[in-house]
Formats: C-alpha cells, structure tokens, sequence
C-alpha cells in the first residue's frame, strides 16, 4: 500500500474548518492516535491536556528545520499553509491560548504572512523567525528565541507544558502535527485511522534523499516497508550499502525490508523520527559519511555545554582519522568511550542524538572498521 | 533527593566532585560525570549535607537538589 485513497496532507482544503465544541478536539486527537511529528512522537492529546489545565496559555507552531535532510515542513508551508494555520487556530482554541506564535525560517516567512493576511482568525498569529541552524527547533531553543533571547535550549526544570514562554503554560507543535490536526477536524479519527497501523495510525511526510532517482517528500502511511518508500522516491539510482533512518540524529540501517513504524524499526534502534530517509551509495564510505555528518554536528553544538562541547568535536576527530585511513586499534574504542562520555549530559538532547547516530555506525559499518584498520576501503573494491 | 546539574551553567570548577565522590566523577575536561549514568543522580542520605554544600558553593550556582521523582 504505496498509494494514499484521500486527500493529501500537501494540498490545501477545500472544505471550511468546521466549528468544534468545547474540549472536543482533544478527544478527537485521543481517537485518533496522533502523535507529535517532530521526531519525538508524543501523543498530541495528552501535550493539549497538559497545556489546557493552566490558564493564559501560549501556543507555538514549530516550523524550524534545522535538520539538513529534512524538507518536509518547508514543502508543507510552501505547498498547504493553510492547513498549518487551520492547526494552529484548533489547538489554540482548544487550549484557551491568549497568545500564538509560528515559528519560521526567513525564507517562508513572506509566503506564510501573505496567506495569513487573506484569512479571518479568531486569534492573531504573530510571526516569528528562527535561525537556520540545527537546535534551533528544539523546544526550550524555540522557547528562548521567541522570548527575545538567544535561540538556545535552556536548562530544563520545570516542564514546557506548565511553565514555557515567560512562564506560562506553552503548546510547541511542529507544523505537520498541526496540519494533521486540521485533517482530524474535517475528516475524524476514523477517516484518520485507515491508513498506518493499529498501533501507529496514520500518515507522515517522509525526506527521501540521498541515491534515489528523484530525491524528495512523500507523504506516507506509517508502517510502509522502505523499499517501497524509496521506490516513491524513484528507488535508489544505484547499489546501496545502507540507509540513515531519523536524520542526522537518526540511525544507519543495512537493509531496506524493514516498516517505518516505531514498532518495525525498533529491533534496530530507530525510529521514524520527523521522517528523513537518506539512502547511502555503495561508492561512498560508511565511515566518512559518519565522521562527515558528526564534524557538522559538532559544529552545530550551542556550546553551552562542556560535555557537548568537547565531547563530540573529539568524537568527530577520531571517526575522520579513522575514515582517512589512520590504522590505529585504539581509534573505535576512544570513539565507544566518548559516545558513553557524553550520553545523558546536557541540557538538550543533541549529544544523545549524536550518540545514536555513531553507535549504529559503529555496528553497521563494523566490517568497514575492520578494512581501514587494515589499511582497505570497501570504496576501492567497487571501483 | 536528585542532583540537578544546570549543564549551560557548569564549568568543570570541580568543587562538586570534591565534595561528593560517592555520586559523581569526573570526565577529561573537569565536568562532572553522575556515577550511576542518570541525568539526574540520586543523593544518597549520609551524602546529603555535603550534597548542600556542593549546592551552596558552586561557583556557577549550576547544581540543585530536587524531591525524589515520582
């Protein structure tokens, strides 16, 4: 099942946003089963719960794409802005929020204001922009850079939920999950639930990029075996030697018969986070593209945090001696002893996601290791 | 009680380490390390009053000790 019966999350509606009662959405959201599409996937209903038990609530629309692999929340604003305010009204209204935010890179800010001129919401929505760097859309960073404050995650104390913007209790969704809001309110949970698993129901914007004939975003029922996913996607345009599930913070996969679903994925580590797929050719080095994408990470570090700070640039180092050729026994296990260094220290999750990434380079591409270390490359083989 | 480590805060001074090895390490560069590889490390009882200490005297004012968590 490849192709999606009804109508797409990359189109605008046609039909108006019907009026909901009090309290209604959030047990339509419950039904449902939707859950957040920033790459976390937690449940939406019980994130509303949360926000509407406190009073001047603060609503935040998180398009900030800070992932290089990503473009499905661009192409979504780009393609359908409509269905993301329609999202941002419902979960404003359904939260009681007296003050509403999105949260855009500069390049779509003028396309998303020009839509928002031409409707009549109930509750103004003010335009914010974020930076274009990787943390920037992480929650606390988004918190931070909308209060004025440099875009940084912040040390977390309190929840988001009960004590986010200037105090208050704050709802940060991504702009997907908003718009998947406003297909719930047109269409219902059940209408929802034909497609996905029992478990995982519904649909999300898949990247796919990397070796496939036509790079791009697809929306997709959870749950579809990433062959098939790479296929929508033109299929890879030559022989792979392994797939980057979840992004840059996400995992190497060494095969394509797997379900993009939390439950299909999980044997390996992974998730379908916010939907990156990145399919690696069989010429390039496992290894380098690792050490590549940590050096970028490393860059991307806030630096706030020493852990964070120092850890993953001498991670990074170690993986690029490593790729490049250094034959010494010790480099994978300084690069083992820094992923546990870091793991659990800072105040956002960028170390940890890193942690992952090479981790699952260091299992997938362990007979690549072997071969460097003994002066090979499996790059010269295919040649 | 838990320690909280305000990690954009710490700077690796150290008086932390000093002051309570049952709960933390340190790593190369000075950072404290929660020995039992939590985010936020449980204090054990007989290590509470220097645990105060830490709190009281980090030069960073990065630490605090929160309730058990539920």
């Amino acid at each position: 099942m490849t192709t999606l019966t009804r109508q797409s999350l990359l189109t605008e509606p046609a039909a108006p946003l019907p009026v909901l009662a009090n309290g209604q959405l959030i047990g339509l959201l419950r039904e449902a089963g939707l859950t957040g599409h920033g790459g976390a996937g937690f449940p939406t209903w019980r994130k509303l719960t949360a926000v509407a038990a406190g009073s001047r609530a603060v609503v935040i629309g998180n398009g900030a794409e800070g992932e290089p692999a990503s473009a499905k929340d661009k192409t979504l604003l780009t393609r359908a802005p409509h269905l993301v305010l329609d999202g941002l009204q419902l979960a404003a209204t359904a939260v009681d929020a007296s003050d509403c935010y999105l949260y855009l890179p500069a390049a779509l800010v003028n396309h998303v204001r020009h839509a928002i001129a031409t409707r009549r919401d109930h509750r103004p929505v003010t335009v914010v922009t974020a930076p274009d760097t990787f943390v920037a859309g992480e929650e606390s960073a988004v918190i931070a850079g909308i209060g004025g404050a440099r875009p940084l995650p912040t040390d977390k104390r309190k929840l988001v939920v009960e004590a986010g913007l200037r105090g208050r209790p704050t709802l940060v969704q991504n702009v997907e999950t908003l718009a998947h809001m406003a297909m719930i309110a047109r269409h219902g949970p059940a209408w929802f639930r034909r497609h996905g698993t029992e478990a995982e129901p519904g649909t999300f914007l898949a990247t796919v990029g990397g070796a496939v004939a036509a790079p791009g975003v697809h929306e997709v029922p959870y749950g579809i075996q990433l062959t098939d996913l790479l296929d929508l996607a033109g299929g890879p345009a030559t022989r792979l030697s392994a797939v980057l599930v979840g992004g840059y913070h996400g995992t190497w996969l060494p095969r394509t018969d797997v379900p993009m679903s939390r439950t299909g994925l999980a044997p390996y580590g992974a998730t379908p986070g916010a939907g990156v797929v990145h399919a690696l050719p069989a010429s390039y080095c496992g290894l380098m593209e690792t050490a590549r994408i940590t050096g970028y990470l490393a860059n991307q570090s806030a630096r706030q945090c020493g852990p964070c700070r120092f850890g993953l640039p001498a991670m990074a180092d170690s993986l690029h001696r490593l790729a490049a050729g250094e034959r010494n026994r010790d480099l994978p296990r300084q690069v083992v002893a820094l992923t546990g260094l870091v793991t659990n220290r800072g105040a956002c999750h960028h170390p940890d996601g890193t942690v992952r990434l090479v981790r699952s380079a260091l299992t997938v591409f362990a007979d690549e290791i072997g071969r460097h270390l003994a002066g090979r490359c499996s790059t010269m083989e295919e040649r | 009680m838990r320690l909280h480590i305000d990690w954009t805060a710490c700077d690796g001074r150290g008086a932390c380490v000093e002051l309570m090895p049952e709960v933390l390490d340190q790593d190369p560069w000075g950072y404290p390390i929660p020995k039992d590889g939590t985010r936020q490390p449980t204090v054990p009882p007989e290590t509470m009053p220097y645990a105060r200490k830490a709190v009281a005297y980090c030069p960073r004012l990065a630490l605090r000790l929160l309730p058990p968590a539920a």
